[in-house]
């Protein structure tokens, strides 16, 4: 009885949470705000503004090398974090966890180490016409390096991965896929566990940019079988400046570091180094303690709210706003994706994306305008740019309405 | 001919403004100003004379006629034609050397400066540095 009480209310109460977040309970230019940016940056919750808080007012120190009572508290807190984020993805071991700066430094240090090691001349690493350029140009960067070749999965109209093109791609010289999860400008949900099983059939390592996705849908990485994992904290209610990279630990074990400095090696002489272990072998210098420690409690909230209670509000909700943008003449879909998770693109005839986004500003309504590190795709359809409204679990039906709004106001002022 | 200096204009449009308290309706007036903007000629519309560090573009094209400098341009957004707009009509019709030299305050009197999103008061910086150094340009090429 009490087990099923509690099962409903999480799903029928999401919206509870929303005062949890103090950030969106303010006026800009004399408006409630309206804050629909979550794919840029999402608010964070009081949990972790306190975490951070009470980080740095009580227990400030660095790690792994005092003796001190501080140092092991923060050692406690920080490896902690570690331990949160195995359970979270699903990790098989706590070292296949390693603490980075954000996605982008993900998969630069994938791109980096996993291609000096096993990228050679005259082969290939595919990603896909969906990417944002953190996904393109540090593959475009080590196959310049190693005379390989970028291949890219083309998408259609609609901005879905044309699967088809996906297979004629394969051949011996492919080393590794790397691509988007969710796609930040469109919204795509790409059909990951085809794409990981096709390319696991040839043999070949599959990275996920899951900067998208992780704050939208529950991920297990044993399930998915997936090869490399990254994503931004700060993109899931935490702070900025850090990130996880998920590997499996087969290849980072065979992988050289990244950087080079302190934490990250055994013994260090002028003739040579050894290197740490996993995962400090690609953790070097001072980490982001503060940032750890902010993921660690931005992911206890998301567990305390629940991502299949956040998957199944955030699907109604967002069906909701492409019913509702639908309902305005003059206003077209940049894509329409089979299945969408977070982000809405949306032009309106004869409008630049830029004032559509300015005026929306003035009504107190953020979203985004521009070709979101997404050049690409803009190139694909033509267009410099698009008005993004990204949804998080914290948003509602009054948000989408002012939304609603807020584009009428501005056709009308701008038409 | 107009006979207002530039700093007069400035002060002309820094009055029109304060009438309205509410940004949208300031916003109203700078759409408006955008439609009222002199247009490019179509043969000066090409990559040569836009002006970078905008996230919209704008094409301008400088002129001189009886020893004063005339602007025209276009841009595909509407808000940044207002700007635009509003930089002409402060600074054309001016010699080229009081153009070079003149000190634009209406645009943070206004509050444009804050208001406006950092990537469109960017663009707005070069659009003026821009249309100084067509006036600089102008005078040179009269010295030769």
């Amino acid at each position: 009885m009490i087990k099923k009480s509690t099962i409903d209310s999480t799903i029928n109460d999401i919206t509870q949470y929303r005062r949890d977040f103090p950030a969106l309970h303010q006026e800009v230019y004399g408006r409630p705000l309206v804050y629909l940016d979550n794919a840029a940056t999402t608010q964070k919750p009081q949990a972790v503004i306190d975490v951070l808080s009470n980080y740095y007012s009580a227990d400030n120190s660095n790690v792994h090398r005092g003796v001190h009572y501080l140092s092991q508290k923060a050692t406690d807190q920080f490896e902690e974090a570690r331990r949160t984020l195995r359970q979270f993805l699903n990790a098989e071991h706590e070292h296949e966890i390693i603490f980075t700066r954000g996605t982008t430094e993900s998969i630069n240090l994938v791109a980096s180490s996993f291609g000096r090691a096993f990228v050679k001349e005259g082969d290939a690493v595919i990603i896909s016409g969906l990417e944002h350029h953190s996904n393109i140009v540090p593959w475009q960067l080590i196959c310049e390096q190693q005379k390989a070749e970028l291949r890219v999965i083309p998408i259609g109209q609609d901005g879905d991965l044309i699967m088809e093109e996906y297979e004629k791609l394969f051949d011996d010289k492919v080393k590794i896929i790397s691509l988007a999860y969710v796609s930040n400008a469109l919204g795509t949900v790409n059909p990951v566990e085809k794409i990981i099983e096709l390319a696991h059939r040839h043999d070949i390592p599959v990275m996920l940019d899951s900067a998208q996705a992780i704050q939208h849908m529950t991920i297990d990485v044993q399930k998915l079988d997936v090869d490399f994992l990254a994503f931004s904290s700060h993109k899931v209610f935490g702070p900025t400046g850090m990130g996880i990279l998920y590997g499996k630990e087969k290849w980072l074990d065979k992988m050289p570091p990244y950087q080079g400095g302190g934490e990250m090696i055994k013994t260090v002489s002028f003739e040579k180094t050894t290197f740490n272990s996993l995962p400090f072998k690609f953790e070097a210098g001072t980490p982001h303690i503060a940032g750890v420690i902010g993921l660690d409690a931005a992911i206890k909230y998301v567990q305390k709210v629940g991502l299949k209670s956040i998957r199944q509000y955030e699907e109604k909700l967002i069906s909701h706003a492409v019913d509702e943008l639908a309902a305005i003449d003059g206003l077209s879909f940049v894509a329409t994706p089979k299945h969408r998770s977070g982000a809405i693109s949306f032009l309106l005839d004869g409008i630049h994306p830029f004032d559509t986004g300015e005026i929306l500003d003035k009504l107190g309504i953020a979203v985004r305008t521009g070709h979101h590190c997404t050049e690409p795709i803009m190139d694909f359809y033509g267009i410099p740019g698009t008005v993004r409204a990204s949804f998080a679990f914290y948003n509602n039906k009054t948000d989408v309405n002012k939304l609603k709004e807020g584009i009428l106001k501005a056709q009308k002022m701008l038409g | 001919m107009d006979k207002q200096t530039i700093d007069e204009k400035q002060n002309e449009i820094i009055e029109e403004f304060s009438y309205f308290d509410d940004w949208m309706d300031k916003y109203e007036l700078l759409i408006q100003l955008g439609k009222e903007v002199p247009l490019i000629d179509d043969q000066y519309k090409k990559d040569e004379h836009l002006i970078k560090g905008c996230q919209s573009q704008v094409w301008m094209h400088a002129e001189e006629k009886n020893g004063k400098v005339f602007y025209t341009a276009d841009s595909d957004a509407i808000i940044t034609k207002g700007l635009v707009s509003l930089v002409i009509k402060v600074l054309s019709g001016h010699k080229a050397e009081d153009i070079a030299s003149s000190k634009l305050y209406f645009i943070q009197k206004i509050g444009l400066q804050n208001h406006l999103s950092p990537t469109r008061s960017n663009g707005l910086l070069a659009m003026i540095k821009q249309m100084k150094l067509y006036a600089v340009a102008l005078q040179q090429q009269k010295i030769k």
